[in-house]
């Protein structure tokens, strides 16, 4: 039986919803008063579960909610769930960047989040400085930093430049430098969040490699959190599922894999809302999103060679007439941006608004996708509303007879771009 | 199960006011080291005069008050040669209003690192006062050598150095107090309402023309030496010149005065920055 490193118990943030205004001090003045006098704030009373779909009412949200969970020594866990399910709340948690409103994170060793490249690097300062300065951000201290210093620099290759400044560093440099730092913390609790991730994907392979050693040499505890199921699959041994900021489901990996996608990556291929009860503001209220087929042959499973039409529909509840427009954005499931298109620009007056997007046959590549969609007002611009994950609907492979390629088609996209020519121009040895 | 005291460190909603985590930002203070020195060193990196402009800064600066204040404004400066006035008084002011300025903007220049890392916060703002001070200490050997210039070379009547010269070092401590509590207050406000850093854009100017900077309490009227002495670095500033010239106002209570107040902006800082940190990154 292996030691329990991190004990999660009850932790719940709340979060404070729209801008820092004239109205905040007031609420601040009056959270502290019910504070002081021992009171559950009316804040904390009236805040709501983290449910984006719903029109909240009050101002109030608990992004997380009583999480409890217990890691022990050498394990993997995937924290999976939708975006804003709160697992980035959870890891700053976690890695004391913010404090929990309620309930305590108990830990053992040091912990470190892996992919917080390069933090605090500065262009003016030569690589030798910067290994200083980022390790001892990091938590190491001088003596540390010294003994590991010829390693940091081997593994990152950057030999021949550690004494120029790190602003002359190719960008690839810069993350290999950054990632040597980190590689050698070898912290107790390691938290790594790939969404967070920058560079390659050589890089991405590196650092899930140096994770992989981590855990099972070190019997170090690994959190990764990641949209990427595949990789969860496959690196993690246990599952935290968030679900609206509360722990949905914690068992074996592919458990939790299974509920996920079974019950969260569902296809939505049409929202409709009773004007009361749809999502909004008081400047913009969403009546009806929608994705169909644009062609006969096929209705619902739509393939790579289905012309794809999204409609919108809006309530716009500005009493002045205002350039509005759209934007759209289309994400693959492991959360990156296929595309971002812009609507046209139109003066609209108070009144339902309809918008179509066309997405042409021979675009996207096979997958599962959602839509991301705001409203906003042209000048500025500023956004009106932004309605997240609102649409999210699979495409299937389709291959003609010809093709003999069974594997899957390489590519964020499969455009058709034709002619693509090939012809003889010359013939060799014949007359 | 482990016992409760085998956990390396409980993360709690809101800890103590005063807990202040003295210990962990000790075993940080390789951290507060290597942070001030890049901002000493990223201060003059690409330069072609490098750490010189430490001295330059206060030389032109002290020139051009010597033209404007002394000679055009006419600015009686107690006898005390007009330069050496304004040399004392600019790097005296000078040290305090950078630790002000430099800590005033200490978390939205650093959103991006505490954003991303943890490591106890108040290692930044004491980094930030570090390098400063080393700043002023160049700067004073500056002043002291022209200061000795003009008492051995050009046998200055005006220069009198005195027993209160030891206070010196107090005068510092002083001015690291409150600059730094000042500084932190600020920040900390920052964070969720910006108006203090419009507030900063030209205050710390202004705050210089009421301190007795480019002139001597002696000089100003009645009615205003009342409301002057309510000013903390007021004192300070005449008693640091007081040390060196024998010349000015120097004043036990008014010195009792500016201690209490930089103790008091001192210990509000630390702990309204403390209850600051732990949430910052949610309003910032």
């Amino acid at each position: 039986m292996s030691e329990t490193v991190i004990k999660v118990e009850n932790v719940s943030k709340l979060y404070k919803l729209g801008y820092v205004g004239s109205g905040t001090f007031r609420d601040d003045l009056k959270y502290f008063y019910d504070k002081v006098r021992g009171k559950t704030s009316e804040a904390e009373l009236i805040a709501e579960t983290n449910d984006r779909e719903i029109k909240g009412n009050s101002e109030y949200v608990w992004a997380l909610k009583d999480i409890n969970f217990e890691a022990k020594k050498g394990e993997i866990w995937g924290v999976i769930g939708k975006n804003g399910a709160g697992k980035s709340t959870l890891l700053k948690i976690l890695s004391k960047i913010t404090s929990p409103t309620e309930g305590t994170v108990k830990y053992k060793g040091r912990i470190a989040s892996l992919l917080e490249v390069g933090t605090g690097f500065h262009g003016e300062l030569t690589g030798r400085e910067n290994i200083f300065l980022n390790g001892a951000v990091l938590g190491m201290t001088k003596s540390e930093i010294k003994s590991k210093f010829d390693e940091i620099v081997a593994f990152a290759g950057v030999d021949r430049y550690v004494d120029t400044p790190v602003k002359r560093y190719s960008s690839g440099m810069t993350v290999r430098l950054g990632f040597a730092i980190a590689a050698h913390l070898e912290p107790e609790i390691l938290i790594v969040d790939e969404v967070l991730a920058v560079g390659d994907a050589e890089f991405q392979k590196k650092a899930i490699g140096k994770m992989q050693d981590i855990s099972a040499g070190g019997g170090r505890t690994v959190l990764f959190v990641s949209h990427n199921m595949a990789s969860v699959r496959k690196l993690c041994s246990k599952g935290l599922l968030l679900r609206n900021g509360k722990v949905a489901m914690i068992d074996e990996i592919e458990r939790v894999v299974d509920n996920y996608l079974s019950t969260e990556a569902r296809q939505i291929f049409k929202q409709e809302w009773e004007l009361d009860k749809a999502p909004g503001n008081d400047f913009i209220r969403i009546k009806s999103v929608e994705v169909k087929s644009g062609s006969e042959r096929i209705q619902e499973n739509f393939d790579v060679k289905t012309p794809l039409n999204i409609h919108i529909k809006f309530q716009n509840l500005l009493e002045k007439k205002t350039d509005l427009y759209i934007s759209l954005h289309l994400y693959s499931y492991d959360g990156s941006c296929i595309f971002n298109l812009g609507s046209e620009i139109k003066s609209f007056e108070k009144g339902l608004i309809q918008s179509v997007l066309k997405i042409p046959a021979d675009l996207m590549n096979d997958g599962n996708y959602f839509v991301n969609i705001m409203i906003l007002d042209a000048n500025g611009p500023k956004i009106l509303y932004h309605l997240q994950e609102c649409l999210s609907f699979e495409i299937n492979d389709y291959r003609n007879d010809k093709t003999d390629w069974f594997g899957k088609w390489q590519g964020m996209v499969r455009p058709t771009f034709l002619p693509f020519t090939i012809n003889q121009i010359e013939k060799d040895g014949a007359n | 199960m482990p016992d409760q005291n085998e956990w390396t460190e409980v993360i709690r909603p809101r800890t103590s006011l005063l807990d202040l985590k003295l210990a962990e930002l000790w075993k940080y203070r390789d951290l507060i080291v290597i942070f001030a020195r890049r901002d000493i060193i990223s201060s003059y990196k690409q330069t072609i005069l490098g750490p010189l402009w430490f001295v330059i800064q206060p030389i032109i600066t002290s020139l051009l008050f010597t033209v404007v204040f002394g000679g055009i404004a006419n600015i009686d400066t107690e006898g005390v040669d007009a330069f050496l006035f304004f040399l004392a008084s600019n790097i005296c002011w000078s040290y305090f209003s950078s630790s002000l300025n430099g800590n005033a903007n200490i978390f939205v220049n650093n959103a991006g690192i505490f954003g991303k890392v943890y490591f106890p916060r108040l290692a930044a703002p004491i980094a930030t006062t570090l390098s400063n001070f080393f700043r002023l200490i160049i700067q004073l050997i500056l002043f002291i050598v022209i200061y000795l210039f003009y008492y051995f070379v050009k046998d200055d009547i005006s220069v009198h150095p005195n027993i209160q010269l030891l206070l010196v070092p107090y005068l510092l401590l002083l001015m690291t107090f409150l600059g730094l509590g000042m500084g932190i207050i600020v920040s900390s406000l920052t964070t969720k309402y910006r108006d203090f850093s419009n507030l900063m854009g030209f205050g710390v100017t202004l705050l210089m023309y009421i301190s007795a900077v480019i002139f001597p309490v002696s000089s100003l009227p009645e009615k205003y030496k009342f409301y002057i002495q309510f000013n903390p670095m007021a004192a300070i500033m005449e008693s640091f010149r007081y040390a060196f010239f024998g010349q000015g106002s120097y004043d036990f209570f008014h010195l009792i005065y500016s201690t209490v107040f930089a103790l008091v902006i001192f210990f509000a800082g630390l702990i309204i920055f403390n209850r600051v940190e732990k949430n910052f990154m949610d309003t910032v």
